[in-house]
């Protein structure tokens, strides 16, 4: 039992815990840049599998570190161009759009490694990201190496969600982009166009999505394996949703869910085989539901979430 | 540019872009065939044969869409009353579980009464496992969309769990699998010999029944009340959330049918991967059958196709069985987008 709590006291645990966040934080901003603007991205599943392999595979090809997380980034963009498309002008289903992008991102993604690596057993290796402490904050006691001694992927991390966060609530831009998810008439009125927008914020949304899938292969592991994504993509709507759709609150829930996440896998090597170790596997899973339901009361959805828009249509 | 209603399409116009939609749906194949640096022209003939070119061929393609038509149904059902069901692969393993517990010697009755009762078992299971998710979305506002799906993870977790644990196949050289159903809880192949079973027959039966449902009544007419407008239809004084209730039965019944006839049918015992992904399919499949419960036979006789096909031409062509993938999301994308087209027209200005 004291050992059980004496888990949370290691530094080592909160440094999982944040590098467990990582993917989660950039997939949850993503997601829900989409959703402020009115557009539900079912697509996430997909985008993060294809992140993951884009961003991998130009480091195997010989590329920089960074210009994988920019190829992952363009990969993610255009299938986010391709779902706006879809559901914003068009107005399709966006329950259909994002599950056929999720299909069709994961399927074209396995198509590409088997094409380009048709003899490999094992998932070929590349050099990852690298842990870079800074200076003085990483010598603060347990918070120090937890948030400062990560790789600077992780940092980026950080850096996105005060960009997010900025951008969304003290820019013109982010204004325009909340409106067209809560009251997209009124944005067409101050002449901006709503498609615009909304095709934009799912483009720049996707984009993150697919950095965080990149974190996963080029920081948090270093191949890219089938099935590797495992469901990160739906916890991250989960997120979005509990962190009632503001960056801050996501933010949060991401860092408590990894550290839930990393606490179940020390938990596993305490218990040791008294316990099924699929229980374990489990809990991301049924916490996200847990999330869920705790919030569902409170959730204020964006007004216009899955609405499509057409000018002069009331 | 903007959206405007067009008058009802006439017939050539409603086949002619789904028509259009396949063809897009081989042009993208054919590139991504080219990318491999093979004939798409060669590839597609050899995915054909694959899949229609010999008795074995056609065989094989309908046992395939066996498990495709279950799935497709369940989504169809739900996704016609906007219950969105992403959760068909959970309630099929549901289904699957319940076979193997029943089937496995538990109960020694005669095949006519136990093949009914696991049937029954194996639909309760499933519509039970949905039943969840959309209370939860009726009571509580849970979006059931991101339910259902991470449903499906710890279905298979759970599935993992039973076979390393309660189901495991004590003869199983340490395999997680579950014991071999007996004889009297397997559905008799149709052709002695090929792998062909009545499970294909008992899936051409639930599409006429889910399709009298549908048409022919009160529920049915309800279910797409609800689908097309919950509001009026509440207004009309249709009880929205029972019906909803009622549809997440309906559809996770039937998913778990489709691990029944996997089990029951095919494979004979239970293991991890039972199915490559049959639940997301149906998804893909109701959509290209426009959730018509009939055309989700055809549809899926043709997804089936592909995929057995791909799997044939990937043994001589260079080029990766995925494709049979990439073709079917896209071919879900584009029918979307071509089905859209048949009842709006675009104004660029």
């Amino acid at each position: 039992m004291i050992e059980a709590l004496e888990i949370l006291f290691t530094a080592s645990f909160w440094v999982a815990a944040i590098r467990i966040a990582s993917p989660l934080i950039f997939a949850t901003m993503g997601e829900l840049i989409c959703e402020r603007a009115g557009v539900l991205n079912l697509g996430i599943e997909g985008i993060m599998v294809a992140g993951a392999f884009a961003g991998w595979f130009t480091v195997y090809s010989g590329g920089d570190l960074w210009a994988g997380v920019v190829v992952a980034a363009m990969t993610g963009a255009a299938f986010g161009l391709l779902h706006a498309t879809l559901t914003v002008p068009l107005g399709l289903s966006q329950h259909v759009v994002g599950i056929g992008i999720t299909l069709l991102a994961t399927s074209l993604t396995y198509f590409t490694y088997r094409l380009a690596l048709p003899e490999v057993t094992s998932p070929p290796k590349i050099e990852p990201f690298q842990p870079l402490a800074i200076p003085v904050l990483s010598d603060i006691p347990v918070v120090g190496p937890a948030l400062f001694a990560q790789t600077p992927f992780t940092y980026l991390a950080y850096v996105t969600v005060a960009v997010v966060a900025w951008t969304l609530y003290r820019t013109p831009l982010g204004l325009a982009l909340r409106a067209a998810g809560e009251n997209p008439a009124a944005v067409e009125a101050q002449g901006i166009s709503v498609t615009a927008t909304r095709i934009g914020a799912v483009m720049a949304g996707s984009a993150l999505i697919a950095i965080g899938g990149a974190f996963l292969t080029m920081s948090a592991f270093n191949s890219f394996f089938f099935e590797m994504v495992n469901g990160r993509g739906w916890i991250c709507i989960a997120l979005v949703v509990f962190g009632s759709w503001r960056p801050g609150k996501a933010l949060l829930g991401a860092v408590l869910f990894a550290a839930f996440d990393a606490y179940q896998v020390r938990l596993q090597q305490v218990t040791g085989s008294v316990i099924p170790y699929q229980l374990f596997l489990m809990l991301p899973y049924v916490l996200s539901i847990l999330a869920l339901i705790l919030v569902a009361r409170r959730a204020t959805y964006p007004k216009a979430l899955m609405i499509p828009y057409q000018k002069g249509e009331r | 540019m903007r959206l405007e209603p067009k008058p009802a399409p006439s017939l050539a116009v409603t086949l002619a872009y789904p028509a259009g939609a396949i063809l897009a749906t081989l042009a993208i194949a054919g590139l991504l065939v080219l990318a491999a640096g093979a004939s798409p022209l060669s590839v597609f003939t050899l995915v054909a044969r694959g899949a229609a070119g010999s008795q074995f061929a056609l065989l094989e393609t309908l046992t395939r869409a066996t498990p495709l038509i279950f799935t497709g149904l369940a989504v169809a059902v739900a996704f016609r009353a906007k219950l969105w069901n992403i959760g068909a692969e959970a309630q099929l393993y549901a289904g699957a579980v319940l076979t193997v517990v029943l089937g496995t010697g538990a109960l020694p009755l005669p095949a006519f009464l136990l093949i009914p009762l696991i049937m029954i078992a194996a639909m309760t299971a499933g519509a039970l496992l949905l039943l969840g998710p959309a209370l939860l979305k009726t009571r509580l506002g849970v979006d059931e969309v991101v339910t259902t799906l991470l449903l499906n993870f710890i279905m298979l977790l759970v599935v993992s769990m039973l076979l390393e644990g309660v189901l495991k196949d004590p003869m199983g050289l340490g395999w997680p699998q579950s014991e071999r159903v007996i004889a009297e809880a397997k559905l008799p192949r149709i052709v002695q010999g090929k792998r062909l079973h009545y499970g294909f027959v008992i899936a051409i039966v639930s599409a006429l029944i889910v399709w009298v449902v549908m048409k022919k009544t009160a529920l049915g007419y309800e279910m797409r009340a609800v689908g097309h407008n919950p509001e009026a239809a509440r207004f009309a004084g249709i009880p929205v959330n029972t019906v909803l209730a009622k549809t997440a039965l309906l559809s996770g019944g039937l998913a778990a049918l489709a691990g029944f006839s996997e089990v029951s049918g095919l494979k004979g015992n239970l293991t991890l991967d039972l199915s490559p992904g049959f639940g997301y399919t149906g998804i893909v499949v109701a959509m290209l059958a426009m959730l018509n419960p009939l055309g989700v036979v055809a549809a899926a006789i043709f997804v089936a196709g592909i995929f057995v096909g791909a799997d044939a031409m990937s043994r001589t062509a260079e080029v990766p069985s995925y494709i049979a993938n990439v073709m079917t999301a896209t071919a879900l994308l584009t029918m979307v987008t071509a089905i859209m087209l048949t009842r709006y027209r675009i104004r660029w200005r």
